[in-house]
């Protein structure tokens, strides 16, 4: 497992040139382009919760009961938590449930 | 006008502490998750010193671990990074004057906390200059290197990462991350639809499809649903990425 191989090298910097896209793109888009499509610019502004959702949600059904449990709490919690605070509450509560062996 | 070159470099340095010691526990938790979803160190080490990017950098090594096709892991890199078109679209104005090569070189350390506070900068000051800019941006990502290496090198010691409750972290950063884009417009029917399309999406195409699917689905619920009232757009979107960063 793991070990020296170096054989994922080229698809992260394929992804490091795709970053590196978004960082200049707006650049010089803007330079070209007065301004987007009022719609256009509402999909966008959808994109960080849309994706994030879709990388949270599944792990509700994957993750187990335990890790579900914690991350509806965390949800809750962030409510009212900053991050960090946010992350060592459902922490806590997924190790409470294991150690509890439920 | 009487700032040297160095005071504003050490300026834009000072301001980036609140962001390092907040990212800097990512940073670590990046590395060990990368040596746990069976990147090499070395991987690991690259993928932090190119992208430079937390939270794209997380769903990267996520889809490592999954064996999924290489183009769509740069894809979806590219989703979860593209919030940074529209912040280089707002501090252009800002950065105009910087010549080409620093243009290149700065927008390459641009984060959400250094947006949010070359934002400020720029109304305090009337002007962001270049050594202030690349100030916060190397004090920003040394320190991510640095604990990105802490944290391979310390997950090689690490066992089962169930054992220790490493596995959940992931999710719930994700989760922090999301709850931070709260205040945006639309927010909690598209992560309530995208949310519940994924899990669809999962079950009937299967992964790594249902990210995309789920993503797709809530941007189009959001350009359908009402726009905000004509003439308060600029303020409004100035305001939200401030809030954001935060």
């Amino acid at each position: 497992m793991g070990g020296f191989d170096l054989g994922y090298a080229p698809v992260v910097l394929m992804a490091a040139l795709a970053t590196y896209l978004t960082r200049i793109g707006g650049y010089l888009l803007v330079r070209r382009f007065q301004r987007l499509p009022p719609r256009l610019m509402a999909a966008l502004d959808a994109v960080p919760a849309a994706v994030l959702s879709t990388l949270v949600a599944p792990a509700l059904i994957t993750g187990g009961r335990d890790a579900a449990i914690a991350i509806v709490v965390a949800f809750l919690a962030g409510f009212r938590l900053a991050p960090v605070p946010m992350l060592l509450v459902g922490w806590a509560v997924v190790m409470g449930l294991r150690h509890l062996g439920l | 006008m009487a700032e040297t070159l160095r005071d504003e470099f050490w300026q834009g340095a000072r301001k980036a502490l609140p962001a390092i010691l907040s990212a800097s526990p990512f940073g670590a938790l990046f590395g060990a998750l990368a040596v746990d979803n069976g990147l090499s160190i070395t991987d690991a080490m690259l993928m932090s010193l190119t992208v430079f990017a937390g939270a794209s950098q997380m769903v990267g090594i996520e889809l490592f671990g999954q064996k999924v096709q290489p183009w769509l892991i740069v894809l979806s890199v590219f989703a979860v990074n593209f919030r940074l078109v529209l912040y280089s679209a707002s501090i252009a104005r800002h950065i105009q004057h910087f010549s080409r090569l620093q243009k290149a070189f700065g927008l390459f350390l641009l984060t959400d906390p250094h947006y949010a506070e070359t934002e400020r900068r720029a109304d305090e000051r009337g002007r962001v200059r270049f050594a202030w800019f690349i100030g916060y941006g190397i004090a920003l990502y040394v320190p991510w290197q640095v604990a990105t290496a802490l944290g391979a090198v310390f997950a090689g010691l690490i066992g089962n990462p169930a054992a220790i409750g490493l596995d959940v972290l992931l999710p719930i950063y994700f989760l922090s991350l999301l709850m931070g884009f709260r205040k945006r417009r639309n927010w909690l029917p598209v992560v309530a639809v995208s949310s519940v399309v994924s899990i669809l999406a999962l079950k009937v195409v299967g992964s790594p499809w249902h990210v995309s699917i789920g993503a797709l689905v809530g941007m189009v619920l959001s350009a359908c649903l009402p726009l905000p009232v004509e003439g308060d757009e600029a303020p409004a979107a100035d305001a939200q990425g401030r809030r954001e960063a935060n």
